[in-house]
């Protein structure tokens, strides 16, 4: 399922471009939708959500991807938490699959697959890990290491074959592709931009992403992924009971 | 193609053996260095296991680092089980059921509402049980809980991205061997499920033995 008009209808209420590297988060409210756009083509965002109001409420990845039976994450899907509600309705996506499995680097790891980059050589393109980068995130609102769970790596492509091994798909998202992320509940989102942690190229080279937040107006835009298992439907009630 | 690899450990040379019954919690440590048995005494009982290092609890077992650094998405021998720290937390040395699962996570109150019925709220289930042990054990809580080993679970990917729940692949006295590569506290929740046929809607009891 793809959608590239969607936000046409809706006004922006802001957009912010985090280059390449860079790590942000905010509350996207419920009834907003957050467009997030690969930019130059190649970009890599590791993704977690969690409830702003009650943050020890977060991303299961567990939980949605059994829920939905899936293994990968597309339009039509939703976030759930672990308390069995929606923290964000996928409502279009221009690159067709998402990557639950690779999870982040961290600095250790990076600096084996990429070399030394260090800030006293590199200044401001020293080279960052998502490890860090979500943990200075999710400390700016008094979280710590144990709210660092699992992420989505949103426009990367990883399948795993009969034996269970993965394998990365280069060039899977291209310039302007784009997922829309519908939040039917005050949602935290905490986010990174940096390669996928399989993408195989030996260059340290993260993408930037365009970042879009704008009003629903109307609930009919997650009606598809309310719809489209009876499991969606029952994690929206959930979510709706939640705000009785 | 599934390896089976067994044990020469005796279990009357255990320094340490109990009896989880099926449904319950059950806390304990292992030291660096010792060998613990997960024993699946009547056959596709999942065992829903969390781990931490003794040290620090906040360091814990990270299924992404686990399922990244081995290149594949199922768990069985030789499989190094790594911390978000991304320090090793044990390893698998034995395993006669050869595949277990690091995706489906636990079953919990609340999931069981998505994924069965609004009814099936008041059921027991794993993440009560894992809630209930960090709470009575005071170290860790809620935040603590990640996504967990399934155990004698087989939850297979298919290669267009689908995740199916298949039959069990265990069988009465199959069992996996981990060696702690440091002090680590485990956290096990014998699975309640009653919803899910892969164990035949039967939870039953699974046997912890450790050597040194």
């Amino acid at each position: 399922m793809t959608t590239t008009e969607s936000l046409a209808i809706r006004a922006t209420l802001y957009e912010e471009t985090v280059p390449g590297g860079g790590h942000t988060s905010f509350i996207l409210k419920r009834g907003q939708v957050l467009r997030l756009t690969d930019v130059d083509g190649g970009a890599n965002v590791s993704l977690m959500l969690l409830n702003a109001h009650q943050p020890s409420e977060r991303l299961n990845l567990p939980d949605t991807l059994k829920g939905q039976h899936t293994a990968k994450l597309t339009a039509g899907h939703c976030l759930y938490s672990d308390m069995g509600r929606v923290l964000a309705a996928i409502t279009a996506d221009s690159c067709g699959w998402h990557d639950p499995f690779g999870g982040v680097l961290n600095a250790d790891e990076v600096r084996e697959k990429y070399g030394s980059g260090r800030y006293q050589e590199l200044r401001n393109d020293f080279f960052r890990n998502g490890h860090d980068n979500l943990l200075v995130e999710m400390g700016k609102w008094n979280l710590d290491l144990q709210d660092l769970l699992m992420v989505v790596n949103l426009f990367s492509k990883v399948t795993v074959d009969e034996a269970g091994a993965f394998h990365f798909v280069p060039g899977h998202s291209k310039p302007g592709d784009h997922v829309e992320l519908y939040a039917p509940m005050d949602t935290l989102v905490v986010l990174t931009a940096l390669q996928h942690p399989m993408d195989p190229s030996p260059e340290y080279a993260p993408r930037p992403v365009h970042l879009t937040w704008g009003e629903a107006h109307s609930e009919g835009l997650s009606l598809a992924c309310r719809s489209s298992r009876p499991e969606n439907e029952r994690a929206f009630h959930n979510t709706e009971r939640f705000h009785l | 193609m599934t390896v089976i690899t067994t044990s020469e450990l005796r279990a009357d040379e255990a320094v340490f053996r109990h009896v989880i019954p099926a449904g319950e919690p059950y806390l304990f440590e292992v030291k660096a260095g010792q060998t613990l048995r997960l024993l699946d005494l009547e056959g596709n009982q999942a065992v829903d296991t969390l781990f931490y290092s003794a040290a620090n609890p906040r360091e814990r077992y990270d299924a992404q680092r686990t399922m990244r650094r081995q290149n594949k998405v199922y768990l069985t021998t030789g499989t190094v089980l790594y911390s978000n720290l991304g320090n090793p937390l044990l390893t698998i040395v034995a395993d006669t059921c050869g595949r277990h699962d690091t995706l489906g996570g636990a079953c919990a109150q609340e999931s069981n509402t998505v994924r069965y019925a609004l009814g099936k709220r008041y059921m027991h289930s794993c993440r009560d049980n894992f809630l209930c042990a960090c709470l009575r054990d005071g170290r860790m809580n809620k935040r603590d809980i990640a996504a967990n080993i399934n155990f004698f679970m087989n939850v297979p990917v298919t290669p267009v991205g689908g995740l199916t729940f298949e039959d069990g692949i265990s069988a009465p006295g199959k069992y996996v061997e981990l060696r702690a590569e440091r002090d680590v506290i485990v956290l096990i929740s014998n699975c309640p499920q009653l919803n899910n046929p892969c164990n035949g809607w039967n939870p039953t009891p699974a046997e912890v033995l450790v050597w040194n």
